[in-house]
């Protein structure tokens, strides 16, 4: 068969400018990547390949420390933002229009719209204000109480989606076949929400693990988080050990992305 | 004949959306009717007409906004549908896809706390009466269409309701199998003894397979009797325009009874009006083509449809009015005429009906 | 009888209130409260070591164009703030338009592939949007700066003999902000392009039109919503942005963001910080209500 003289698809040059844009976003990273197994000192001279820094950062003691705190925040941030975003999404998705309903998605919405420095400092100004006006101090909590709030619309939105993909006669059929409300949730409504959930968690994982900017200004002495560390062995002269713990922080967030990728991927068969 | 006890009772029943800044919208308007024990009966009408809307009462996934629902005496409007021994086969089968054929058959039977023995039992007992029980373990998601609606009949009969609803379960289905569940249907609903309530648009579906037939439109029940009674005694001009193909004559009644047609002649017509002037229905196939001196009616031929079968003669009256015949094709000297052709029209005696409206 | 059916509905909208109750409240609370509690610090005046003093003022806001002369004490106008704002508005500007016309056709040909491609091109350009936005501001500083991939590239093939300086310049700046946002940008217009109904591009082609018409005239206005989703989803994150100037910045205080960070740090004046904050915080009211006027009437819902 002759090749068609029009491929209504294509536009001119598209090709060209997407595959560069992948290779912007990509090629830097994968330097980073690549130095970390430098076996040199100076970042930039390479000396052969070697996992020496990888090493030296698990040793410290304060990385370890880092990571524990990040662990724990995510892990707790993650646990209590799904859950949240869970119960809400049920009440607001598909359902008939209650007094208040829109300006609730409007606060549910509200950390993704607002700037990320604004939020922090509204956030540092806020827990300074209850350490010295009513002495309420959670330490560690702080931290994790403000990544709950911004990790609710992150973990609300798969959610949403895979309730509004959701079958709703499903639940009818539940009640038809003498299911209390309470039972049809747990096993009808829920079971197929996990996919979503699931999503929902993995993403609100890796946003809490992830923050700088909120957790640099909210977080107090000992809270260092991974990012803070890195940030603070910036100042310092630079070696490789930042590459290394740069890759670590890209692989977990690769593993987050594919995880989500193949949850949702599993969902539409 | 021995009275009928009432599975469902229907009195009063209207269901009134009201929106906001919108006129409110009647879906059901002052609904009652009465549905035996036993009997396949059917609610058949257009779409919009309250159908649905009806059997969602029943069912209990909508309350109605005045009127009562009583399931062999008791009122059940107000109560949510897990209350109800009333179970539904839904138009699209909302079969659970996280669970196996099996599962979703015992589903009612477990949410019923029924020991485990008795469940496997009873889904063993379903599975044959629909046939699949090679199926049993299989996922929903991974059965053909037909076999989802056989699993949908057998969720729904699992948990032996008083009442089986059926929402429109076989519009999914391509015209074979759909002719074949119809007689499946048809076999369940005697087998069982439960009485069925189903939904159509389907006439020709309704004639088949109903003991009783409901014609609905616009919210209110137009006639309800048994496929004879709706097709050869329709009351009011929506449910002889609905079933069937109908020609509908303008006429005056006599002082004999009779009823002078606008096209020309007297004919004898059953039922009788209030008012003089009446319209008078006649079935095309109880209408015959005869040469002009024989007929009751002068007509002239205005087209020919021709259906492998039957073919239909479209004809026009002396007073301009359309008139459909329908003749099997057997030969005769039908299948001579041709367009333009001056004919007489026969109507067969005791054919003809006065519309009541 | 009549009140009975909508007893249900009221019964529901009660169980739906609830369920939302505990994501809404812990985001009234430590979302919109803390907002409320910067708009009053921004009328008190700053304490000596960082936090507020409770007296009324509103220097905060004046300060924003108006400096008291030491000498005269009268106010003279200093363009300082709005320069810096400008600045970011230009930054954000620009870096929303680059996107776009980088970000559009790359989503136009992800959107374009055969449906079990599609998947993996969606997965290549999730990781960099989901990836640690610290790492990868490094991951540029690294490479433009003096000791920086590029300079010993250039000064070992022998092309120059001292460093370019790149980082800690208006350059770094835009050229870390195009990287962050990039994928911002690629993901909701890929979303709209994916939906679209590509037989009305052969409709087009029917109808005499060429491929540019085809982008001009149909492609592009049907990708309207996404279009503007991105440039709303890259311009008010730049806009605030905080970690680009912080890291490619280099205490000059380039961008809105970092500015504000100071005041609530080394410049101990939260006052003015939290003043500063609220007016970026305007700015972003105002291109949402942009975003919304030219999105509803054509929203549908359900």
């Amino acid at each position: 068969m002759a090749k068609p003289v029009l491929d209504i698809k294509s536009q001119p040059g598209f090709k060209t400018i997407a595959i560069l844009c992948l290779a912007i976003l990509y090629i830097p990273i994968l330097i980073l990547v690549i130095f970390a197994f430098n076996a040199g000192d100076l970042v930039m001279s390479w000396e052969g390949f070697s996992f020496k820094w990888f090493g030296i950062a698990f040793e410290n003691q304060e990385f370890r420390n880092a990571a524990k705190n990040t662990l724990m925040i995510s892990s707790v941030a993650t646990v209590m933002a799904t859950s949240f975003a869970t119960l809400a999404a049920i009440g607001m998705t598909r359902v008939k229009p209650w007094p208040g309903l829109a300006a609730a998605m409007m606060v549910i919405n509200l950390p993704l719209m607002v700037p990320e420095i604004i939020t922090a400092v509204a956030t540092l100004s806020f827990f300074a204000l209850l350490a010295g006006a009513f002495g309420l101090n959670f330490g560690i909590g702080n931290i994790m109480l403000a990544h709950i709030v911004f990790c609710i619309p992150f973990a609300f939105m798969p959610i949403r989606a895979r309730l509004e993909d959701m079958d709703l006669t499903l639940e009818n059929a539940a009640a038809d076949l003498y299911a209390s409300p309470w039972q049809a949730f747990k096993r009808v409504t829920l079971p197929l929400l996990m996919p979503g959930v699931a999503s929902g968690a993995a993403l609100a994982f890796i946003v809490s693990f992830d923050d700088f900017t909120i957790t640099q200004l909210v977080a107090g002495p000992g809270q260092t988080t991974l990012p803070l560390y890195i940030w603070n062995k910036i100042r310092r002269p630079i070696t490789p050990e930042i590459n290394a713990i740069s890759t670590i922080l890209i692989l977990i967030s690769i593993a987050f992305v594919v995880t989500s990728f193949l949850i949702a991927r599993r969902r539409k068969e | 004949m021995k009275p009928k006890k009432a599975a469902i009772e229907a009195r009063g029943v209207s269901r009134v959306f009201a929106a906001k800044g919108q006129h409110a919208v009647a879906a059901l308007d002052d609904v009652s009717v009465t549905i035996h024990e036993n009997e396949f009966f059917t609610l058949l009408g257009p779409s919009g007409c309250g159908k649905t809307t009806l059997l969602r009462l029943i069912a209990g996934f909508d309350f109605p906004t005045s009127g009562e629902i009583c399931l062999y005496g008791e009122d059940i409007a107000m109560l949510p549908p897990f209350k109800r021994p009333v179970n539904t086969v839904f138009q699209n089968y909302a079969l659970f896809p996280h669970m196996t054929v099996a599962q979703n058959i015992g589903f009612g039977l477990e949410m019923l706390g029924k020991p485990r023995a008795e469940i496997d039992a009873r889904v063993f007992e379903m599975l044959k009466l629909v046939r699949m029980e090679d199926l049993a373990l299989r996922k929903t998601s991974q059965i053909s269409g037909g076999q989802q609606q056989r699993v949908a009949l057998a969720r729904a009969l699992a948990p032996k309701p008083k009442v089986l609803l059926l929402d429109e379960p076989l519009s999914a289905l391509d015209y074979k199998l759909r002719k074949d569940m119809q007689i499946e249907l048809k076999r369940l609903q005697h087998e069982t003894g439960i009485t069925f309530i189903f939904v159509t648009h389907d006439q020709e579906e309704a004639l088949t397979m109903s003991d009783r037939i409901a014609v609905m439109s616009k919210g209110k029940i137009l006639q309800v009797g048994s496929p004879h009674q709706i097709y050869d005694e329709p009351s009011v001009r929506f449910v002889a325009n609905f079933i069937g193909e109908t020609n509908f004559l303008n006429g005056v009644v006599t002082k004999n009874g009779r009823v002078k047609l606008a096209a020309g002649p007297e004919i004898e017509a059953a039922g009788s009006s209030s008012s003089g002037s009446v319209t008078v229905v006649v079935r095309p196939e109880h209408a015959s083509l005869t040469s002009l001196a024989k007929g009751q009616l002068k007509a002239v031929v205005s087209n020919i449809v021709y259906f492998g079968t039957d073919t239909h003669f479209h004809v026009t009256l002396a007073d301009g009015a359309v008139f459909m015949v329908r003749q099997q094709n057997s030969g005769g000297a039908a299948a001579k005429l041709s367009q333009g052709d001056k004919v007489g029209v026969l109507i067969a005696a005791g054919t003809a009906r006065i519309l009541q409206d | 009888m009549a009140i009975l059916a909508s007893t249900a509905d009221t019964q529901n909208a009660k169980r739906n209130r609830w369920l939302s109750a505990p994501a809404l409240i812990s985001i009234v609370i430590f979302g919109i409260l803390p907002l409320l509690v910067i708009l009053v610090y921004s009328f008190l005046k700053p304490a000596p070591y960082g936090g507020v003093v409770w007296k009324f003022s509103t220097e905060a806001y004046s300060s924003f164009l108006f400096q008291r002369d030491i000498f005269d004490d009268t106010l003279q106008f200093t363009p300082d703030y709005l320069i810096i704002y400008a600045r970011s508005i230009g930054f954000a500007i620009f870096t929303t338009v680059v996107c776009l016309l980088l970000g559009f056709p790359t989503a136009y040909f992800m959107a374009t592939r055969p449906p079990e491609q599609r998947n993996w091109w969606v997965l290549l350009i999730t990781i960099p949007f989901w990836s640690n936005l610290l790492v990868r501001t490094l991951a540029i500083m690294f490479i433009i700066r003096d000791e920086g991939l590029i300079n010993h590239i250039l000064i070992w093939a022998g092309v120059i003999d001292k460093p370019i300086v790149m980082l800690y310049t208006n350059f770094s700046i835009m050229l870390g902000l195009l990287y962050s946002f990039l994928p911002f940008m690629v993901l909701p217009l890929y979303s709209s392009l994916e939906k679209m109904d590509f037989r009305l591009v052969e409709a087009g082609f029917d109808l005499y039109a060429d491929k540019r018409a085809v982008l001009w005239r149909i492609i592009i206005p049907l990708a309207k919503p996404g279009i503007i989703a991105g440039c709303l989803l890259v311009f008010i994150p730049a806009l605030g942005a905080y970690v680009t100037p912080l890291i490619l910045g280099g205490g000059l205080h380039l961008m809105i963001g970092d500015l504000i960070a100071q005041q609530f740090g080394s410049g101990r004046n939260w006052p003015q910080g939290s003043a500063l904050a609220l007016i970026l915080m305007a700015g972003v009211l105002i291109s949402l209500f942009f975003y919304v006027r030219n999105t509803t009437g054509k929203m549908h819902h359900g």
